[in-house]
């Protein structure tokens, strides 16, 4: 094996190749899956969303949210009495056209509770955010992100106190947010502007209507309490009867990241077996050249044979000879992997995680592949009659 | 009554069951004893290899008896065989048969490789005791294709002695070497043999069967002859024979 240097090496080659990709593939797929997670958590932390349900009408079912079943005075209640919530704000939200000056924009108005930017993380980067009394008042305040701050004044230093018009009604500005750029989804995180609820449902929308309740519950272990507490009691301010369907729907933020977390669970099955594909084929390298190794080496093994050697012996010296191969084309592989690995990372600007898991299990696939496919070569070899051996040209 | 080192009964081997049977050897009876040094002549095919191969314990016959120090072969599985080969026997080819690629002293090593009582620093001093006897030890890491045919035939005997074997055999030992190297074979043989270990050579060529005590003739499968050697050849004096016109030579 060591007298055929490049033939032992090529044999190896496959066993890298298999190795190498089966770990960068599964570095990948943690990779995006944590990258998944980071962006589910910055839609806050320990978040439960409330949707109003669907509408159906003669078995028809039109989309979640279409029912407008959840009110202001909902979302009060939950504050009131869930214990395990921390934070809660009902949400309304339109898209609209921003002026200022002779400039204009169009963005999403939100209409929130200040816990909202609690709930969201969402940090504020000059100026402040507006307070309960606001909310009472109806007070056209609004805080903005800093695409449509950008977008209507140009990155002055002064944007804080002047003027929006929303639907002619005037906002005045009084904070702007923390940069947070794009979600996994491709949305842009700043482009908003952000008033008191009552203000926007009032005064802009006119509406009774709630379009969703956010909240946060007051720890990761909480979260299912709070969303049993709020399902029990809004199904109890809605008069739902036990065997009624909710005409509801609440949402944690472990449903999203579960959905998400399946999604890229079966990417990363499906990355690493075609990276198996290549270690199986790297194995059935190692068993030609062991096939080709065994034919050449007739005589030798006649040799030893001869002299005394039982057929465990030869069995043994070909097996281990192909495990040696693939452990050390695992070894080389594992190494090779966590560089393209991290070569991903630099230049693809793709989040990437080596895990010890991917590690141990390429590595013990790889020797597994190796003691498998050098087998039936080593039994072939131990098999032979001595004197057939002997006598192979 | 001295009991046979070897003693081969009724022996028949047939090649190719089926619908052409080669009849190797029939009814083959011969018993060997301590010490003795017998070469086996005969023409090809005569079944004198596949005869040294059944003694061996290389091959087994179809039918008949073989006992080898008292130990009946038939009944050994082929792993006891092969402990029974690394034990008892020291084979020598005529194509030598050693490993390429591998150095003297591994080669010699090989058969203690196989035999776990011995450990490292014993295998490593018999293997070299070996290849002094036969006069190597300033090769020992020589390899292969780097020595001359007498000496890898040499490396072949050092191996065959190296676990200290009760009986040498030698398939043509001499078939691939011209005649001086071939006496200084035989000369190791008949060395060896005044020590007491019982050699059975195959050979075709006459004048090599008469380095030996007695030689055995086969014919189509058959012992047609077993008798001594008259004019019992010395390897010593061949060689200073054929020596002398070599300086006569070198002094004009």
């Amino acid at each position: 094996m060591i007298r055929n240097k490049l033939r032992t090496f090529l044999t190896m080659l496959g066993i890298i190749i298999g190795v190498a990709s089966v770990i960068a593939m599964l570095a990948i797929g943690e990779g995006s899956k944590q990258n998944i997670q980071a962006s589910i958590s910055s839609l806050g932390t320990n978040s439960i969303m409330i949707i109003p349900g669907a509408i159906s009408q003669g078995g028809v079912h039109l989309e979640a949210g279409s029912q407008q079943s959840l009110t202001r005075e909902d979302a009060e209640a939950i504050q009131q009495k869930c214990d395990a919530i921390k934070y809660i704000s009902p949400v309304v939200q339109s898209g609209a056209q921003v002026i200022a000056g002779s400039k204009n924009w169009r963005t999403v108005v939100m209409g929130v509770f200040s816990d909202y930017f609690y709930s969201r993380n969402l940090e504020i980067q000059d100026g402040s955010i507006f307070n309960q009394t606001d909310d009472k008042a109806a007070a056209k305040v609004c805080v903005i992100g800093l695409t449509v701050a950008l977008n209507l004044f140009e990155g002055q230093a002064n944007t804080i106190g002047q003027t929006i018009r929303i639907n002619r009604i005037p906002f005045k500005i009084i904070g702007i947010l923390e940069k947070k750029g794009q979600n996994t989804f491709g949305q842009d995180q700043d482009d908003i502007v952000i008033a008191p609820f009552a203000t926007v449902q009032k005064r802009m929308l006119s509406t009774t209507n709630v379009h969703m309740i956010i909240a946060s519950a007051k720890s990761e272990e909480q979260i299912d309490e709070a969303k049993e507490q709020i399902l029990q009691l809004i199904r109890l301010r809605h008069k739902i009867p036990k065997d009624g369907d909710d005409d509801f729907m609440v949402r944690t933020q472990s449903d999203l990241s579960n959905i998400f977390g399946s999604i890229s669970k079966v990417l990363t099955i499906l990355l690493a077996s075609i990276a198996s594909i290549s270690l199986l084929v790297g194995g059935i390298g190692i068993m030609n050249i062991m096939l080709v190794s065994v034919t050449e080496r007739t005589r030798e093994i006649g040799i030893r044979l001869a002299v005394g050697a039982k057929s465990r012996d030869v069995l043994i010296q070909f097996v281990i000879e192909s495990v040696f191969i693939s452990f050390i084309g695992g070894l080389i592989g594992i190494g090779l992997g966590i560089f393209v690995s991290m070569m991903v990372a630099n230049f693809g600007g793709w989040p990437v995680t080596v895990t010890l898991f991917s590690i141990l299990l390429s590595f013990l696939f790889s020797t597994i592949v190796g003691l498998f496919f050098g087998w039936y070569p080593a039994q072939k070899a131990s098999n032979l009659n001595p004197i057939d051996a002997l006598r192979y040209e | 009554m001295t009991t046979s080192l070897i003693s081969v009964e009724n022996i028949s081997k047939i090649y190719g069951i089926g619908e052409i049977e080669v009849h190797a050897l029939t009814d083959v009876t011969l018993k060997i004893n301590k010490g003795e040094f017998i070469a086996i002549m005969g023409a090809s095919g005569s079944g004198k290899s596949t005869f040294m191969n059944i003694i061996g314990c290389l091959d087994r016959p179809t039918s008949g008896n073989y006992l080898l120090d008292g130990m009946d072969v038939n009944k050994l599985d082929k792993n006891k065989l092969a402990e029974f080969r690394n034990k008892k026997i020291g084979f020598i080819f005529q194509s030598f048969n050693i490993l390429a690629r591998t150095t003297a002293i591994e080669n010699v090593e090989l058969p203690l490789l196989y035999n776990r009582t011995i450990n490292n620093k014993e295998r490593k001093s018999r293997a070299y005791n070996a290849l002094k006897s036969v006069g190597l030890a300033d090769r020992q890491y020589s390899l292969p294709n780097q020595l001359s045919g007498g000496q890898q035939q040499r490396i072949a005997i050092a191996r065959a002695l190296v676990n200290e074997p009760i009986v040498i055999m030698a398939d043509e030992p001499t078939g691939n070497l011209d005649s001086k190297t071939s006496y200084e074979i035989m000369e190791i043989f008949q060395t060896l043999n005044n020590r007491g270990i019982t050699i059975v050579m195959v050979t075709h060529e006459p004048d090599i069967a008469q380095f030996a005590l007695s030689t055995i003739l086969f014919k189509d499968g058959k012992i047609i002859s077993n008798k001594p050697v008259k004019e019992r050849k010395l390897a010593l004096t061949e060689l200073e024979k054929i020596k002398q016109p070599i300086t006569v030579i070198k002094e004009k």
